[in-house]
């Protein structure tokens, strides 16, 4: 009699990929994983075997290639090296896909998550006040739009006078 | 279609990926000369990042084309291994920074171009194209919001920022008429879906220049001189200066690497 319950074991390993995954941080803000900042998308079977599918965040986004090779070295450092790596532009990367839990850790290394929608450009717009990840004021203000690196702005706290980073709404 | 035929809607894609992405390149270099000379930290910062942006967008552009092609040219070889008669960027973008005024009006005119022309793009037919334009709508989309705010500053700002603004919008304005010149690369691309057809854009951006303009207290110049070329490799005098700092690296360490 075969056995009725068997665990697929594409799944196992899928699973145990995305825990590795997990531990992978973004070069740039070493608290927040590559999960939890939405640039992988996916850990799928693929021609040759099962695939991690990951998405750049900016076009010209240094940190990419630093990602792609992280990603790359957890993989085969847990024994995973078969598993395929591919990038895929499409549908593009948004901030939307920033977890709770990462904006959560944004929050606490102090960047601002993302807030807002994407609605419409506006050249002269009044930009939504962000709310400063030191002291939760909403009495801030922008300093200027591009900031240390290509995802942030650089903003100041009125209310408790700190500058701070600001993940741009993507 | 026949052999001839596929093979000449496969030049016509190569030449519209070609141009794409050395407008990017080239502004993106000629932007990144601000790095360390802009006026504030901030505005570096800003340009810097604008830089990186156009950069990055033309390597992916750079990339498909040498796919494209087959000859096993990269993006670096396209980028660092043409001269300048196989350059395909409009002229526009290889006009000098000039003052912060000239390269802030460039960018707002450019900016508002990408950001109309990428985000029809998203409805290419060819999949590559519209999922790096769906990438670059949204990054033109900030480059187009601080350019024109800082277009509208400079003129609405003091005597003599106000002055170099309407010396660069004299200057810089004949330029701009070429971004919406299509040739029969661009129709055929245009009739086979794979890109829009810059002429219906032209409505929309002049209404945004025309608002940017208003506000800044300056006018549309009279259309008269009308120079074009770049996009058929016919160049200003700047392009051979812009490629030389850029290309004379890697050309005399071919190999170098970081």
């Amino acid at each position: 009699m075969v056995s009725e319950v068997s665990i697929e074991p594409d799944l196992a390993v899928a699973q145990g990929v995305w825990a590795v995954l997990e531990t992978v941080k973004d070069p740039e803000i070493p608290v927040i994983s590559v999960v939890d900042l939405g640039i992988v998308r996916d850990v799928r079977p693929g021609e040759h075997g099962l695939e991690v599918v990951i998405t750049p965040t900016y076009t010209g986004c240094p940190a990419t290639k630093q990602i792609e090779h992280d990603i790359r070295a957890a993989l085969d450092q847990a024994g995973f090296g078969a598993v395929g790596l591919v990038t895929e532009l499409k549908p593009a990367w948004t901030t939307d896909w920033i977890t709770v839990e990462g904006r959560e850790q944004l929050r606490q290394f102090g960047i601002a998550p993302p807030e807002g929608k994407p609605g419409k450009r506006a050249l002269f717009g009044a930009t939504d006040a962000v709310q400063c990840p030191h002291c939760g004021s909403h009495q801030t203000e922008m300093v200027s739009e591009f900031g240390s690196t290509a995802c942030k702005a650089l903003w100041r706290c009125n209310a408790c006078g700190e500058p701070f980073d600001y993940f741009k709404y993507l | 279609m026949g052999a001839a035929a596929t093979e000449k809607a496969d030049a016509a894609l190569i030449e519209t990926v070609v141009r794409l992405g050395d407008n990017a390149l080239i502004l993106g270099q000629e932007l990144s000369k601000w790095t360390s000379n802009a006026p504030t930290v901030e505005l570096d910062i800003a340009l810097a990042n604008q830089s990186l942006d156009l950069i990055g967008q033309a390597r992916l552009l750079l990339d498909y084309a040498g796919k494209l092609e087959g000859k096993g040219r990269d993006e670096d070889a396209l980028a660092f291994h043409r001269d300048a008669w196989d350059f395909r960027n409009v002229l526009l973008v290889e006009q000098p920074n000039g003052d912060f005024a000239k390269t802030m009006l460039r960018q707002f005119f450019y900016a508002l171009w990408a950001e109309s022309f990428y985000g029809a793009l998203q409805e290419s037919r060819d999949e590559t194209l519209s999922s790096i334009a769906g990438k670059s709508v949204k990054e033109m989309a900030y480059h187009v919001r601080h350019a024109g705010e800082w277009v509208v500053r400079l003129g609405d700002g003091t005597e003599e920022s106000h002055r170099r603004l309407a010396a660069a919008l004299e200057e810089l304005w004949p330029y701009t008429h070429e971004l919406f010149m299509t040739d029969a690369a661009d129709k055929a691309m245009i009739a086979a879906g794979i890109i829009p057809d810059v002429r219906t854009l032209r409505p929309a951006w002049d209404e945004g220049v025309a608002e940017v303009l208003a506000a800044a207290g300056l006018a549309i110049p009279e259309n008269s001189w009308q120079p074009e070329g770049g996009r058929r490799s016919v160049h200003t005098e700047h392009l051979g200066y812009i490629l030389a700092e850029m290309q004379h690296l890697p050309r005399m360490y071919p190999e170098a690497t970081w």
